[in-house]
């Protein structure tokens, strides 16, 4: 009990860092959102009128106090560019990037740990290496390239999804999850390949353990052992990993959001930094640590459920 | 056995989990022989893809940028909006009259013109709005609009009888009547920046940010009502992404492709082109030695090939031009400006060494880096200037530090970008190349060309005005303010049974006339 | 002993494969077989052919000539990326695992709010602030990637401060520094060492992301990533341009891998 209140302590406190560090960013970026919200108006005079309007005249510590107030209470500000509430506009986008990272998450989990289990299940030396071999390639592939390649024979040739009809989730939920299989198997294969990797080294790394031996001399087949007793232990390296991984899947969707033009949050967090929009852009770097915050505390906790050695006083 | 069957079984769900969506998606949307959308044309809607989002707020007396301002187009009108031909045609007012002294206006509005949400538009209304416009231009920094709307007396703006609009000026104006297109608002209306309401043939529906946007025909229009019933304008940033679209028939419409595009689609589109309605140059810094050097600039002038540019970038496309005017400003354009520095390396090269450099100098030239045709223009114009002898690189930057350290700033030698117009007067093109002019980034100062605009703001009749702004056009071309390129070509994707788009000489998308055929 | 033959297969097959990137890399500065900014209007889009290996541009440029060059350059962002997340983060990780106490947790919560913060944010910071270019991508990449090699650095070095060697050097009198740096560092480079190759690959995945979007390395420089980016555009009709750049990237990533993998499998992971 203690150890999860310091946890969350801990977390609340990486929140706030991560926040602070965000305003910080944009206070030594240059240029500001009224030069760009003015375009080709701007003059000196203008600009500094607009900058006095929105607030942004008054000192660093100021802004970031009022601004944490309002976030406490749910208020992110309005957006520069879109004159409306940074709440609303959000609202809807976090929904399109929460279905891409579970449909992705989904993928790994479905595809790689089936596919690794497998393929340990007899020594073949040569599907072995093949294996190997596809894995290795499959990482090398960078994923925005997997996504054009995607969208070209998947899109073009075969014709099972027509790029550029996303449809958004609230309209047609099942469409909507359809279209984004391809950006989130564009995300989730070289994470297959490692998930697949670890998983079948970390059996591997069991079945070479006494208690295997164990097992084999008290009469149990190799499909047994690992159903019985090796895949529980060699699933604990595996589920920290797939936690670190579904930490890092948002990431990931930053720029498959572009290839596959996916109205998402990566999409609205590259246009609003390059606009100058700071209420949206703190909104939704406060929402990505949050995720990565969350997961890994999560992946902490399941760990020490499924390790009792690593479970701490 | 028992590992061949699991491998068997693992394999079919991967097909299933691909297969299933894959066929899923296959059957939503009906597709016509040429692969375009036969469920739309049923129901008389296109989809239209823009090339950046409306990341602005729709206040039509606000700032924006030009890609909302082209879409507003279709949701707002002034007293009076430019047409096609760039002549102005009545809009909320029917008629208008200028007294002969020019100090006089009287508007004289529809009877039948009504607002988006159903009310009638009355001349409180207008008075509203004239006023509205000039406070935020006051903000905007928007000089000429505000030059121009504030010779208008207001305390003597008046509703009279029979649903009319008068005003006085102080002096005549020919050029305040193309100043009265800002658009006619609600005088009651409060959320102008979320969602529009205005006066013309289609009505604002939704916004999505950067999904799309929708509007519908607004059925009470005063004049021809639209063809389509509804248009979903589609965001589509990244260029590839668009490309596939196309291909895929899931957009109708899309303006604003390059020839690199268009060479990709296939036959289901016609490709109809016009011009950017835009100048593009290398904009030089006259605060920056040695640029100040009236030969140095000619000499660059010369160096320029600017048939190769269009053929490199653009394959051929696009009209070049020789001054700050763009040649659908048919009644200022002087063709004969546009060949007046032909292009000739050893003339270059003899220029430049005149001047003192003859072994050139470096250059750096600073560009957006996500406006494609600019970083490629700057790319061919880095080699032309090269084989003079100047050392010319590109500086690539992002949007917000060219507006500031550019722009605003005018900290940087030499930039390419176009420079366009928001209404059809020359004014609007070339008074920011007034020495004191707040929005004139390359510091030019020529007391000939000042003088001569001084003389046009008093001009009392259209023909001396015109003439005035030639002489100002060939000053820039003769002392080579700039290396004038191109007006950029626009190339539209229209699918093969839809017609009707009309091009303007300012940059606006009008979608009243688009028709299914 | 089959393991030791595919481990030494794979090293010798990576450093292959990555040899001659880097081989062509360097010569990449002294010869190309035509210039990489050369344009020819006549040439362009030109399929791949004996006069140019992987065809041409839009701009009529020969593309190998430009691969060469964009390998020179995400060599060098790469490199230069693991040169600085590396030794730093491993001054930073050595330091906070050692010596422990407040400063390790206060640096290890920096570091967890480094992670959690989006990267390409912090990319973005860093060119927004120093402007495009290969030199300050390597800085952006470089300190993005301090976290990573921070942590790893730093769990090797808690483990081993409570070893009995380390003990019985503190006992004999030996100075701080002296045990980080002839001891405990000797004995993290088995860990250490696939991390900085994973690193390399990271790097190069990550400069071409950045270029991708935009914010990476731009004209006049050549990256592999920046040429992704523009041969995108031209997929439809030039696909050679995509091909060969993706296939480059691929290849390249995939020698590093190899060795990667092989060093690992040799030490007995």
């Amino acid at each position: 009990m203690r150890y999860t209140a310091k946890k969350l302590a801990m977390m609340l406190l990486t929140m706030v860092i991560v926040s602070f560090l965000a305003f910080l960013a944009f206070q030594i970026i240059p240029g500001d959102p009224t030069v760009r919200l003015l375009g080709t108006d701007a003059t000196a005079e203008s600009v500094a009128l607009l900058r006095a309007e929105l607030g942004l005249d008054r000192p660093f510590f100021v802004r970031y106090a009022a601004w944490m107030q309002g976030a406490l209470q749910g208020d992110f500000g309005r957006s520069y560019s879109y004159a409306m509430p940074v709440s609303e506009l959000l609202a809807g986008k976090i929904g399109i990037t929460a279905l891409l990272t579970a449909v992705s998450f989904l993928l790994i989990v479905t595809i790689s740990l089936p596919a690794g289990i497998l393929l340990c299940v007899r020594e073949h030396p040569r599907l072995d290496r093949a294996a190997d071999a596809v894995n290795q390639l499959i990482m090398a592939i960078p994923p925005f390239f997997t996504g054009i390649l995607m969208t070209l024979v998947f899109g073009l040739m075969l014709r099972w999804f027509v790029p550029g009809s996303f449809v958004s989730p609230s309209e047609d939920f099942w469409r909507s999850a359809a279209y984004l299989v391809f950006p989130a198997l564009a995300i989730a294969l070289p994470r297959i390949a490692m998930t697949v990797k670890m998983l079948r080294a970390s059996v591997r790394g069991e079945l070479t353990k006494d208690y295997v031996r164990t097992a084999y001399s008290r009469g149990n087949s190799r499909w047994q052992a690992l159903c019985h007793h090796v895949l529980r232990n060699a699933v604990v390296p595996t589920v920290a990993f797939l936690a670190m991984t579904a930490a890092d899947l948002v990431a990931g969707s930053v720029v498959i959001e572009q290839v596959f033009s996916v109205p998402g949050l990566g999409r609205l967090l590259l246009t609003s930094i390059a606009n100058r929009d700071f209420p949206v852009v703190q909104a939704i770097v406060v929402i990505l640590a949050l995720w990565v915050v969350l997961v890994n505390g999560a992946a902490d906790l399941l760990n020490q459920r499924l390790d009792p050695r690593l479970r701490l006083s | 056995m028992k590992r061949k069957f699991a491998l068997f079984l693992a394999l079919c769900l991967v097909c299933a989990v691909l297969g299933g969506c894959g066929g899923g998606s296959k059957r939503g949307g009906a597709e016509g022989s040429n692969g375009l959308d036969d469920e739309r044309k049923a129901n008389n809607e296109i989809v239209v893809a823009i090339p950046q989002d409306l990341a602005d707020s729709l206040d039509p007396h606000g700032s924006m940028s030009a890609g909302t301002r082209e879409i507003l187009f279709n949701i707002y009108e002034g007293l009076v909006k430019t047409g096609p031909d760039g002549e102005l045609i009545p809009a909320v007012a029917e008629s208008y009259r200028i007294s002969e002294d020019g100090l006089t206006y009287t508007f004289k509005l529809r009877e039948n013109v009504k607002f988006h949400n159903g009310a009638k538009v009355s001349a409180e209304d207008v008075i509203y709005s004239l006023q509205r416009c000039i406070n935020n231009a006051g903000n905007m920094g928007d000089s000429a609009l505000v030059s121009a709307l504030s010779a208008i007396r207001y305390d003597e703006l008046v509703a009279g009888e029979d649903n009319t609009v008068s005003f006085r000026i102080d002096k005549p104006n020919p050029e305040l009547i193309y100043f009265l297109t800002v658009a006619v608002v609600p005088a009651d209306y409060d959320s102008l920046d979320t969602a529009p309401c205005g006066t013309g043939p289609f009505r604002f529906v939704s916004r999505s940010p950067q999904e799309s946007i929708v509007l519908e025909r607004f059925d009470d229009y005063w004049g021809e009502r639209a063809a389509l019933d509804r248009v979903t304008l589609r965001v589509y940033t990244d260029p590839t992404a668009l490309v596939l679209a196309l291909k895929a028939g899931s957009v109708d419409l899309c303006p604003h492709l390059t020839a690199a595009q268009t060479a990709q689609l296939g036959t289901a589109y016609t490709i109809l082109e016009d011009t950017m309605n835009l100048v593009q140059a290398v904009y030089l810094n006259h605060n920056m030695a040695p640029l100040d050097n009236e030969t140095v600039r000619q000499a660059m002038c010369y160096a320029i090939n600017r048939q190769e540019i269009m053929d490199m970038v653009a394959d051929g496309h696009g009209v070049a031009v020789g001054s700050s005017i763009y040649p659908k400003l048919t009644r200022f354009f002087l063709p004969e400006l546009v060949d007046r520095y032909p292009y000739n390396v050893e003339k270059a090269k003899e220029l430049l060494a005149q001047a003192g450099y003859p072994d050139g100098f470096d250059l750096a030239i600073a560009v957006v880096s996500s406006y494609q045709p600019h970083m490629d223009t700057a790319e061919v114009v880095v080699e032309q200037l090269r084989a003079i002898g100047i050392n010319a690189s590109v500086q690539p930057m992002d949007s917000a530090t060219w507006l500031n350290d550019v722009y605003v700033g005018r900290s940087f030698q030499a930039t390419i970008t176009g420079v366009d117009a928001k209404n059809v007067t020359a004014r609007a093109m070339l008074e920011r190349f007034v020495s004191d002019n707040g929005k004139n980034f390359i510091n030019y100062s020529n007391p000939e060309y000042d003088a001569l605009y001084a003389q046009a703001m008093a001009a009392v009749n259209e023909a001396e005005q015109t003439e005035l702004y030639q002489k100002m056009e060939t000053i820039l071309c003769d002392t080579a303010a700039n290396l004038y390129i191109q007006d950029l070509a626009d190339l539209v994707a229209i699918r093969g049974d839809l017609t009707g788009l009309r091009f303007y000489p300012v940059y606006v998308l009008d979608l009243q006339t688009v028709h299914y055929e | 002993m089959r393991k030791m033959k595919q481990s030494r297969r794979m090293i010798f097959g990576g450093m292959i494969l990555s040899g001659t990137m880097a081989l062509l890399a360097l010569l990449s500065a002294v010869w190309t077989p035509y210039s990489p900014t050369a344009m020819s209007g006549a040439e362009k889009f030109a399929p791949p052919s004996w006069a140019h290996w992987f065809g041409t541009d839009q701009f009529g440029r020969d593309i190998f000539s430009r691969v060469m060059c964009g390998m020179g350059t995400t060599f060098f962002i790469a490199l230069g990326t693991v040169l600085i997340g590396a030794l730093i983060g491993i001054l930073i990780g050595a330091v906070t695992g050692y010596f422990g106490g407040w400063i390790d947790e206060a640096l290890m919560r920096l570091n967890d709010a480094l992670t959690a913060f989006p990267s390409i944010l912090l990319a973005l910071v860093f060119i927004a602030l120093l402007g495009f270019g290969k030199y300050n991508v390597i800085l952006a990449l470089g300190v993005a990637f301090i976290p990573s090699y921070a942590r790893v650095v730093r769990t090797e070095f808690a483990r081993h401060r409570e070893m009995t060697y380390v003990r019985s050097a503190r006992l004999m009198g030996a100075s701080h520094g002296r045990i980080m740096l002839r001891h405990i560092l000797p004995n993290t480079t088995r860990v250490l060492l696939p991390a900085l190759v994973i690193g390399f690959n990271n790097a190069v995945l990550a400069e071409a992301g950045m270029s991708y979007l935009g914010i990476g390395v731009k004209a006049p420089d050549v990256s592999l990533g920046y040429m992704l980016s523009e041969s995108q555009g031209y997929m439809m009709t030039a696909p050679w341009y995509v091909l060969c750049t993706g296939a480059v990237i691929v290849l390249l990533i995939l020698g590093v891998s190899l060795i990667g993998e092989g060093l690992q499998e040799r030490r007995g992971q």
